[in-house]
């Protein structure tokens, strides 16, 4: 008994981290072999939608489908409710949509980022920011089949765009860049404290109702502020409003700068700090 | 994945294990009965209290091993010894808490021979999945396509899906990719072989060809028969720590007289370790 309760005094956990390379150092390292490793996870995320719509006769396809019926059916019944014109309304929803389901994809699945893929990690050194490129490729790519759908309602409602259209190429960049690092942060979050997954249930779906996509963020009036504090409303603005033809507000943008920053510094300090222990975690 | 220097620097494989500790948090069993309850069951990893005073499993303790070009190393001890978390630790998988390993030489882990297998791919097409997995190049795999193929013997069935295989099938599969380039180390948990005699025969023949080309193996296995037929030398893991290493007729010898003669020893020699 005395022999090992020495052992437990001896024993701390925090004073003997690994000297060798910073861990800082390490994460970047982690981060950048895993850019290099792309063959690995485009395939991993191709193969993660073609098991989903394996010998479906859609394949991928039922992702536009069930969108356009979802935007249709929505279209149709919100113009109704709240009295608005159907060919400004539907593809303010459509846009709306489109981006709220890639970016809500991102917090929903991120909590079996890491969880999901024990096997992996436990059987091979692979990066870990390998699994969060995996995961975003395939929102991408689910993306890109719904993006059909915007071709679509612009087609049929005549709505030409134009020039500042183009501004939504960067945004879409930003707002994936924060999905890939807030999708991380949550990974490791799960892979740690598994109430994490049912804690994202309920914010995704609290923020649905609460984001102007359904509705307009005209209607809120005095209560702008409901808005302006709502990330994912800016995140979604600057690429919805250059889609429907118009600028976002200089509000959003200074949102989704700030949004970005901390996400950064966030997610970062907890990757850098946490990297190691995934696998210890999962 | 380590795949600098991968072929040119082959007589500089090697692994240093220094003064590696791993140990487990467990999160959800903070019980300090079920903790009483397992401190003394021998040669099972420790069970501590860190500094924020959570249970943890101490695996490995103070590892110091060194292995060279040519060493074929078996690890050797009781169930929950530390032989399957040494071996992650050798992979990279586990960083360790203190202590740092280091290795040069691409390594192949052999722990999961399903790793990346999917049912629904076709044979070929996992082929190359599970190759990028272990580090290869599109090129590489383009290279080495043929010569799988062969050593699988699975002609047409490469085509089909893989959940339409029998699991030997699957086997050969699985250790054509993984042979099918000269690992310069290779670790393996527990013999991986099966499937029918005639196969046995030729993965053994390839087994042997890569030791013979200077690699390092490190095999964790019960079966003594294995352990002397492959390997050199011999780990002997007990309660997280090294216990004994050396040539591995004597290390085996040891172990066995240890445990051959009953179970009563066992407790005793932990606390010796640990005094």
């Amino acid at each position: 008994m005395t022999s090992v309760s020495t052992q437990q005094d001896g024993y701390r956990l925090g004073s003997v981290a690994p000297a060798r390379e910073s861990r800082l150092v390490l994460a970047l390292n982690d981060v950048t072999a895993g850019i290099a490793s792309w063959p690995i996870w485009m395939r991993l995320g191709w193969n993660d939608i073609l098991q989903k719509y394996r010998r479906s006769v859609l394949g991928p396809f039922w992702l536009t489908a069930s969108a356009a019926i979802m935007t249709i059916a929505l279209g149709f019944l919100y113009a109704k409710l709240f009295q608005s014109p159907i060919d400004d309304f539907l593809p303010y929803l459509c846009v709306g949509l489109l981006f709220w389901n890639y970016i809500s994809s991102y917090l929903l699945e991120a909590s079996t980022m890491f969880v999901g893929s024990e096997s992996y990690i436990k059987q091979i050194r692979l990066p870990y920011s390998v699994y969060a490129y995996r995961a975003t490729w395939s929102k991408v790519i689910i993306l890109a089949h719904n993006f059909v759908i915007y071709f679509g309602v612009i087609a049929y409602f005549r709505i030409w765009p134009g020039a500042v259209a183009l501004l939504a190429i960067p945004a879409f960049i930003v707002v994936t860049f924060n999905c890939a690092l807030a999708s991380m942060l949550i990974g490791m979050l799960s892979a740690r404290f598994r109430d994490i997954p049912q804690l994202m249930l309920s914010l995704v779906q609290l923020f649905f109702f609460a984001t102007p996509i359904m509705w307009k963020a005209s209607l809120l009036k005095e209560h702008a502020y409901i808005a302006i504090f709502n990330p994912f409303y800016s995140l979604i603005e600057i690429v919805r409003a250059p889609l429907l033809g118009e600028l976002p507000s200089t509000g959003n943008y200074l949102v989704v700068v700030l949004v970005t920053i901390l996400n950064v510094l966030i997610a970062g300090a907890f990757f850098v700090r946490f990297r190691s222990r995934i696998s210890y975690w999962v | 994945m380590r795949q600098d220097d991968a072929s040119s620097n082959r007589s500089r494989t090697s692994i240093v294990v220094d003064d590696v500790s791993v140990s487990f948090p467990i999160y959800h069993g903070g019980s300090r009965s079920l903790k009483k309850s397992l401190l003394h069951r021998g040669s099972r990893g420790h069970i501590a209290n860190d500094a924020n005073d959570r249970v943890v499993v101490e695996a490995l303790r103070n590892i110091s091993l060194e292995f060279q070009v040519g060493d074929r190393v078996a690890i050797i001890g009781a169930n929950g010894a530390g032989k399957t978390t040494l071996l992650r630790v050798l992979a990279g998988i586990y960083e360790p808490v203190a202590g740092r390993v280091l290795t040069s030489g691409r390594i192949s882990p052999m722990f999961d021979i399903g790793l990346g297998i999917d049912l629904e791919l076709s044979g070929r097409e996992n082929v190359y999945l599970r190759a990028l997995l272990l580090g290869l190049s599109s090129r590489d795999i383009d290279a080495k396509i043929d010569d799988i193929v062969a050593f699988t013997q699975l002609d047409d069935y490469l085509e089909l899906p893989v959940r339409t295989y029998s699991s030997g099938m699957i086997t050969r599969l699985t250790f054509a990719v993984a042979t099918c380039f000269a690992p310069e180390i290779l670790l393996m948990d527990e013999w991986i072989l099966a499937g029918d005699q005639q196969f046995m025969a030729r993965a053994e023949q390839r087994i042997a060809s890569f030791i013979s080309n200077a690699s390092i193996l490190v095999l964790a296995s019960h079966s003594q028969d294995i352990v002397k037929r492959w390997c050199n030398k011999a780990v002997w893991l007990d309660g997280g720590a090294v216990k004994s290493v050396g040539p591995v007729e004597e290390t085996l010898a040891a172990y066995q007289a240890e445990y051959g003669g009953g179970t009563t020893a066992a407790p005793a020699a932990t606390d010796a370790l640990t005094a």
